[in-house]
């Protein structure tokens, strides 16, 4: 069983590597990281003197949250879009025939191409996350508070996004299934946005769409929690307090212990649902 | 406890029990290397496969015969576990179907046969014996794609193959793990003569070491001259199965002879029905015997008959397969 979940989960990297999707998001997040610190350091540069120390730590924070958002948003379409043609694609070609006649379980192989696509997701995040801050804190010296707990819940994030793509890989086509992924990903942070704009003006009605759609997909909550480890404590003070809720860049509060079990018992769920509906299938 | 009656108290005893037992095992036959009955699968509406049963001996060659659409991939993939049938029971090697572990010994090629474009040849090879789980040295494998061709290619990514590459790979991974079954779905699809001709090399090198293969192929003379057992499927049912003689049954001969006498002629309606054009009588026999054609010239040469020529006119797997699918389709309609 281990042989064959690391056997496909290394065949699944390997992947990832010849098909050019490292090259391809080394490069965006090269693009990215040179853009952002050129602007980080314009910003240090022109409003040198003119901000407070904390001003600048707002506005180093929120546009750290900002820059990371992008890392998260590249993550969730590369992986989404990785996580389609590799299962479900490899099952309609017939590449899945050969390897499944072989005496191997389908979970096992399902549990390896997941676990490829984890570790590549998540390797991808943090390095790129981690290579942020180092630039941040070269530009205008800030260096969040909690960087490995944030960098660790944005890989988590990647992780929720991509299990679902698993899912949704294993019922449906290839391309619909990134496309699926990639809204509901969307939908459940734009969700988020007005769940907090509903909090900041006291309208619980629609407050609760934020927290119904964070319960549903644990993306938009992960996401949250990592914005609070980037953000500097007084950053949200600065911004007003709680009014900060309908700022879409930065989190009021951190992940509890109970939102971080409801994640990993979500990932659980939906990985199960995806091997149930994997083994079941007719190839 | 069962067996009780044979434990005397003595340990010799229960010892020699236990060997007479394994020796009783040991000598019992090998399971079969494919054995499925009553095998069921409806695709919506449509019933794919109906109730079909067949067995695959130990190193035999089996041909799977039928139209397009009868079921005989779906058989195939009922066999290796990739589709769930909704009856019916399989056995592998003498293992239930549904166990992995069943398939170890197992090799296949699919009927859509595609394989990681990404990875070389040889890198494709490696995979499935890692997940194979059997020892298998490089140099195997190297092997092994030198028996299919393609040593020379090794290295080479499997994006850049044609079609027939593809395919002739494909028949190295059916072949890298040792198997005891290999599983051909159309393995000629692709491939041009030389191809075919090798295919056929392929087969009958594994018949002569006591691999079984389930062959699946359109190419009826390919599977006339390479298979022991045919079993012809039509509309997901076992339409007929049987040894090539038993499904062929009559043999032919077509002879011609001059200076005929009438006990000459006597002697050839004794051997089976015969059918004359001028100087050719053609005699179908009802059974397949070695000493009829032999001992029926030596009579016709003694009787003072002169023989020009003795041609073997079997009737062909082609036309006995179009027989019975005609005919289930016309019992279909009354």
């Amino acid at each position: 069983m281990t042989r064959v979940v690391l056997t496909v989960a290394g065949l699944t990297l390997r992947e990832a590597a010849r098909r050019r999707v490292l090259l391809a998001l080394a490069l965006l997040t090269l693009v990215l990281l040179a853009l952002s610190g050129w602007g980080f350091s314009r910003f240090a540069a022109e409003s040198g003197g003119t901000l407070t120390s904390g001003e600048a730590r707002l506005t180093a924070s929120i546009l750290l949250n900002l820059v990371m958002f992008g890392y998260s948003l590249i993550a969730a379409l590369g992986t989404a879009f990785l996580a389609g043609p590799t299962l479900a694609g490899e099952t309609e070609s017939g590449i899945a025939l050969a390897v499944l006649a072989r005496p191997i379980r389908r979970s096992a192989f399902l549990l390896g191409k997941w676990l490829g696509l984890v570790t590549f997701g998540s390797v991808f995040v943090v390095l790129a996350g981690l290579s942020q801050c180092l630039v941040v804190r070269a530009t205008v010296d800030y260096w969040p508070p909690e960087p490995a707990t944030a960098l660790a819940l944005l890989a988590a994030q990647t992780t929720v996004l991509l299990t679902l793509a698993v899912l949704l890989s294993s019922v449906i086509s290839p391309m619909a299934s990134g496309v699926v992924a990639v809204g509901m990903f969307c939908t459940t942070w734009v969700a988020g946005v007005v769940g907090g704009i509903g909090a900041s003006l006291d309208n619980e009605a629609v407050a609760r769409v934020g927290s119904v759609s964070r319960v549903l997909l644990p993306t938009d909550g992960l996401w949250r929690g990592a914005m609070h480890g980037f953000q500097d404590p007084s950053a949200l003070l600065q911004f007003g307090g709680a009014d900060g809720e309908a700022f879409p860049f930065l989190s009021v509060a951190p992940l509890t212990w109970a939102y971080l079990a409801w994640a990993a018992v979500w990932v659980a769920m939906v990985w199960g649902l995806a091997a149930v509906s994997f083994v079941r299938r007719d190839l | 406890m069962p067996g009780g009656a044979f434990i005397d108290g003595a340990g010799t005893g229960r010892d020699d029990v236990l060997r007479d037992a394994a020796r009783l095992v040991a000598d019992l036959p090998p399971p079969a290397a494919a054995w499925c009955t009553g095998l069921r699968k409806r695709y919506g509406k449509r019933t794919a496969v109906d109730g079909v049963s067949l067995e695959v001996g130990r190193g035999e060659v089996v041909g799977l015969l039928g139209p397009n659409g009868a079921g005989k991939t779906t058989v195939i993939k009922m066999l290796l576990g990739l589709v769930r049938p909704d009856a019916g029971e399989v056995l592998l090697l003498g293992q239930p179907a549904a166990e992995p572990a069943a398939r170890a010994r197992v090799g296949y090629l699919p009927e859509l046969f595609r394989y990681q474009p990404w990875l070389s040849a040889a890198e494709v090879l490696a995979l499935h014996v890692r997940l194979s789980g059997a020892e298998v040295s490089a140099q195997e494998q190297r092997d092994c794609l030198e028996l299919v061709g393609l040593a020379e290619r090794a290295g080479d990514r499997v994006g850049g193959f044609s079609k027939g590459m593809q395919q002739r790979l494909g028949l190295a991974v059916a072949l890298v793990a040792r198997p005891e079954f290999v599983v051909l779905d159309e393995p000629t699809s692709a491939l041009d003569p030389l191809g075919r001709v090798d295919v056929r090399d392929i087969v009958l090198s594994l018949k002569s070491r006591g691999i079984a293969v389930l062959l699946n192929s359109h190419l009826i003379g390919e599977v006339e001259r390479v298979c022991d057992r045919v079993v012809i499927l039509d509309r997901g049912r076992v339409a007929a199965s049987g040894s090539l003689v038993e499904l062929l049954g009559q043999h032919e001969v077509r002879l011609h002879l001059t200076g005929m006498p009438p006990a000459a002629e006597g002697r050839l309606a004794t051997a089976g029905r015969v059918e004359r054009e001028g100087d050719w009588f053609t005699v179908a026999f009802p059974a397949d015997d070695e000493a009829t054609v032999p001992d029926l010239v030596r009579d016709l040469v003694a009787l003072g008959v002169r023989v020009h020529a003795v041609e073997p006119g079997r009737i062909s797997l082609e036309e006995r397969l179009l027989g019975i699918l005609r005919d289930g389709a016309e019992e279909e309609r009354s």
